[in-house]
């Protein structure tokens, strides 16, 4: 009976001690230095220009590299802390003046800023960095083109400390552009020492191996497990960190994170589901943090490649017919911001997104479709990707549930997450479907150049209109301030709201469980973990 | 013929079948749903930069070309390079596949145990309280999927008790892995004489490893029972019986050693497919092997990463069939292995 009793002690030993084991280093016990950030997805490269490099990877970019130009702190009603887009501040520029033509923006690097190596950031650094985001393509180069940054004879170094970007015409979002997780600034002289005639611009090396100014160092990566930042002590792009270390772990099981998080055995899981929200936020020793996302809309789009939904009188009748209120509920679980009834047909601001004037009034939606040639109904899939099936699935049951009151026989179309963007958007060729498009850049007009102009890449809806065109072509670069703006953008929201080819269900937030001890959380556009404020009390 | 030769032949016999299976894991890689150029290409992509990462990924040549340029990568023993993680291939399953067999085999361990007293038991004693335990340990491992074993694990002893550690991985927060020697951190811990992290290690194992155990101890227990019973019905335990053997000896050596043949065979098929099974506890753990490895590389039709993945399980599958088929031949000596 001797493996009994081996079993027997092998279990006492796997549960009789949960006490602490000696510590290899005691750099990593100081609890109060080191937060640890949950994250549900994997982290894949450490370069952002890397084509094939994931979303979570870009939380790297932000923490590890700089940029000339980051963005301010504004405060929300609940008072939680989010970017603030109308406030551009110096992270490695110290100043930078924008030519009388406003063709040029010449900025002055800060005189203490340094890479890690010691070595100070110069002109040519920012020059082959922007060099290198147009050269391996993808969308880090997309990304750049919208702030109109094509061509690399654009970017010129004056010199050592002085670097002039030539603008092919001027544009409100080309110092914003310099803001993004894209725009980073590489240590150039490091990596040209790895490159190889094969691979030019360091590809392979900084995959692995970042080089930059950031305000924190990457101290191991087990790819697939975890990522440890370590505070870089010299930072000159802003405040310094208020923790010494953070180790991002990933853990796939939203079951795991949870029970983790309700323990208090890590500080922060980042971006949990709605539902495990609203019940975390009955629990004292959890503060759940929604933010808004900027320029983001969960939205349901009407195909005009789709006969019945040429007709406006249709796509309204479907804006009238979905039922707003339950899906809210039952799909977002009330985290998020309403964006139906809104109570004039006439946009009242230029503010987007805003409220459109539809709600649920299925005898208006009736009285509509009664009107067109469809009144005896029609079939139609509605379409949604796996990957976000847990508000998609609710959303879809709900639409067809209440569509299917106006005679509109809807049945679901389940699409998986590697086909979708081929299908929904690339191809455009689902007749009506749920959609989740947020623009990096907070103006209206780049929503609207994203998702109203056919042919760009988040028109699911191959919505074409001539007016709206026009609109956004002379609103996309105008100033804010400029006194046409205003009219403008608010004309292009009249046009939404007539012909709904994207009817709005909510505007959706990003959800973060923390303990009470994790201080700083903010919110940014680009929805990754960003470190540098974070504070443990 | 010779042990060697037997082996040799063995490996041979797998050489088509291994062939075989390069070919239909490149096919059906191909027909996965989904264009991995355009997934790659990352938001707000355009047309131009979609063809660009065709071209950069080599998609945009014909199938026969790829499988001419595949077929070469792999004669070098290079099986591509994975471009969701950028990472090669062959490094990156050798990195997990040691995370993998140190949850499988522990368990594994555990469920052998467990599973084969209890069966031996259970056939000794038909229909008392150990039989009928036998029974329920059977059916509900076969019936609790092990994500829910998983959770309910987690939920009790971490959770509500606080027993077991957090949930993290192979190592909590404090330590770093040791030195890498057989990329098992309990062996690497002990060898570093790095004491706590091992001890870290080895809890961190625990909870993974009872629950691929819960699950594989089912079909062990469930064909050792039956082997048994088989067994102590025969004619020359009678006869061994008769002839006034101890009890002992006409159990262990007569029953047990008869009855080991059927049980190898099905640990060698729980083996396989648990390897392959621990997808959802590896995901419940957070644990970093292969099932999750090639999960991920599904989802965004990473093909180098899958085909490698189902390469190299397949060459797993045959070196375990020609270990179960050596082992035949130890247990029992009238077991010869021909063509």
């Amino acid at each position: 009976m001797n493996r009994r009793e081996l079993l027997k002690s092998a279990g006492a030993l796997a549960f009789g001690s949960s006490m602490l084991p000696f510590l290899k280093s005691t750099a990593w016990a100081a609890p109060n230095d080191t937060a640890v950030v949950l994250i549900g997805n994997t982290i894949n490269s450490l370069d952002i220009h890397r084509p094939g490099t994931n979303r979570p990877s870009y939380q790297v970019a932000v923490n590890v590299y700089d940029r000339l130009v980051t963005f301010g702190t504004r405060k929300l009603a609940d008072g939680s802390l989010a970017y603030d887009y109308d406030k551009v501040q110096p992270e490695l520029a110290e100043s930078w003046i924008v030519a009388p033509d406003r063709k040029s923006i010449t900025f002055k690097i800060k005189p203490n800023a340094t890479f890690w190596d010691g070595s100070p950031v110069t002109a040519e650094d920012v020059k082959w960095s922007f060099e290198r985001a147009l050269a391996l393509g993808g969308f880090p180069k997309v990304q750049m083109g919208a702030g109109g940054f094509v061509d690399p004879a654009q970017f010129v170094a004056v010199d050592a400390r002085t670097f002039r970007i030539d603008l092919k015409r001027p544009s409100k979002l080309s110092l914003p552009n310099l803001g993004v997780p894209v725009a980073v600034i590489v240590n150039s002289k490091v990596a040209k020492s790895r490159a190889t005639a094969a691979d030019p611009w360091a590809a392979e090396y900084l995959h692995r191996n970042p080089a930059g100014s950031g305000a924190f160092k990457v101290e191991r990566w087990d790819a697939g497990q975890q990522l440890v930042y370590v505070r870089n002590d010299k930072w000159a792009g802003g405040p310094l960190p208020g923790v010494q270390r953070v180790i991002i772990r990933e853990v796939p099981a939203q079951a795991t994170r949870r029970a983790l998080i309700e323990r208090g055995d890590v500080h922060l899981s980042f971006q949990i589901p709605n539902k495990d929200a609203q019940e975390l936020a009955a629990n004292r020793k959890i503060k759940v943090t929604g933010s808004p996302i900027d320029n983001c809309l969960y939205v349901a789009c009407l195909n005009y490649n789709f006969e019945p939904f040429r007709d406006q009188r249709v796509r309204q009748a479907v804006a009238w017919a979905i039922p707003y209120e339950q899906i809210f509920r039952q799909a977002a679980y009330g985290r998020g911001v309403p964006m139906w009834g809104g109570k004039s047909a006439k946009p009242v601001s230029a503010v987007w997104p805003q409220p459109f004037p539809y709600a649920t009034d299925l005898a208006k939606a009736q009285a509509l479709l009664g009107q067109t040639a469809y009144k005896a109904g029609f079939e139609v899939p509605l379409s949604f990707d796996l990957g976000e099936a847990d508000w998609g699935e609710p959303a879809a049951l709900l639409i067809q549930e209440s569509l299917g009151k106006i005679g509109i026989k809807v049945t679901l179309d389940k699409v998986p997450g590697a086909n979708w963007r081929t299908v929904a958007l690339v191809e455009k060729k689902l007749p009506f479907l749920l959609e989740n498009f947020g623009g990096w850049l907070n103006t209206p007009c780049y929503y609207f150049y994203w998702a109203y102009i056919k042919g760009n890449l988040f028109n699911a809806s191959n919505y074409d209109d001539p007016a709206v065109k026009k609109l956004i072509d002379e609103t996309l670069h105008m100033e804010k301030s400029d006194p046409a703006y205003d009219p403008k953008v608010r004309q292009l929201i009249q046009k939404a709201f007539d012909d709904v080819p994207r009817i709005p269900l909510w505007q959706p937030t990003l959800e973060s469980a923390m303990t009470t001890r994790m201080q700083g959380y903010q919110f940014w556009f680009h929805r990754q973990v960003d470190a540098r404020s974070y504070k443990l009390v | 013929m010779g042990q060697l030769s037997i082996i040799l032949a063995r490996c041979l016999q797998a050489i088509p079948t291994v062939f075989g299976i390069v070919v239909v894991t490149f096919l059906l890689t191909r027909a996965l749903p989904g264009d991995p150029a355009a997934y790659f290409a990352g938001a707000s992509a355009t047309p131009e930069s979609i063809t660009e990462i065709r071209a950069k990924l080599g998609l945009d040549q014909g199938l026969p070309r790829q499988f001419a340029t595949y077929l070469k990568d792999l004669s070098r023993g290079d099986l591509g390079q994975s471009i969701s993680t950028g990472q090669p291939v062959a490094a990156e399953l050798l990195k997990r596949l040691p995370a993998s067999l140190e949850l499988t085999l522990t368990a594994l361990f555990l469920s052998v145990m467990t599973a084969i007293p209890l069966g031996v038991l259970a056939a000794v004693h038909q229909d008392s309280w150990i039989d009928q335990l036998c029974r329920f340990v059977v059916t509900a491992g076969v019936s609790l999927p092990t994500f829910f074993t998983g959770l309910l694990l987690i939920y009790v002893l971490y959770f509500l008790l606080g027993l077991a550690p957090a949930p993290l991985g192979r190592l909590d927060l404090l330590h770093v892995p040791p030195p890498h020697v057989t990329g098992f951190l309990v062996f690497d811990g002990l060898l570093a004489r790095e004491w706590a992290t091992a001890w870290s290690a080895f809890k961190q194992l625990m909870l993974p490893a009872i629950t691929l155990a819960l699950f594989t101890l089912a079909p062990l227990a469930r064909m050792t029972r039956a082997a048994m019973l088989q067994a102590l019905a025969s004619e020359y335990l009678r006869t061994a019986r008769a002839a006034g053997l101890s009890r002992g000896r006409v159990l262990m050596v007569y029953a047990f050693r008869n009855a080991m043949l059927p049980i190898i065979t099905t640990l060698g098929m729980v083996f396989s497919f648990s390897l392959g099974a621990n997808v959802l506890v590896e995901k419940v753990f957070a644990w970093p092997g292969i099932g999750s490895y090639a999960i991920e590389a599904l989802v965004v039709s990473d093909y180098a990463a899958v085909q490698g993945f189902v390469l190299s399980m397949a060459i797993l599958f045959v070196l375990l069939n020609l270990a179960v088929d050596t082992l035949y031949t130890l247990v029992d000596p009238r077991v010869r292995i021909d063509g």
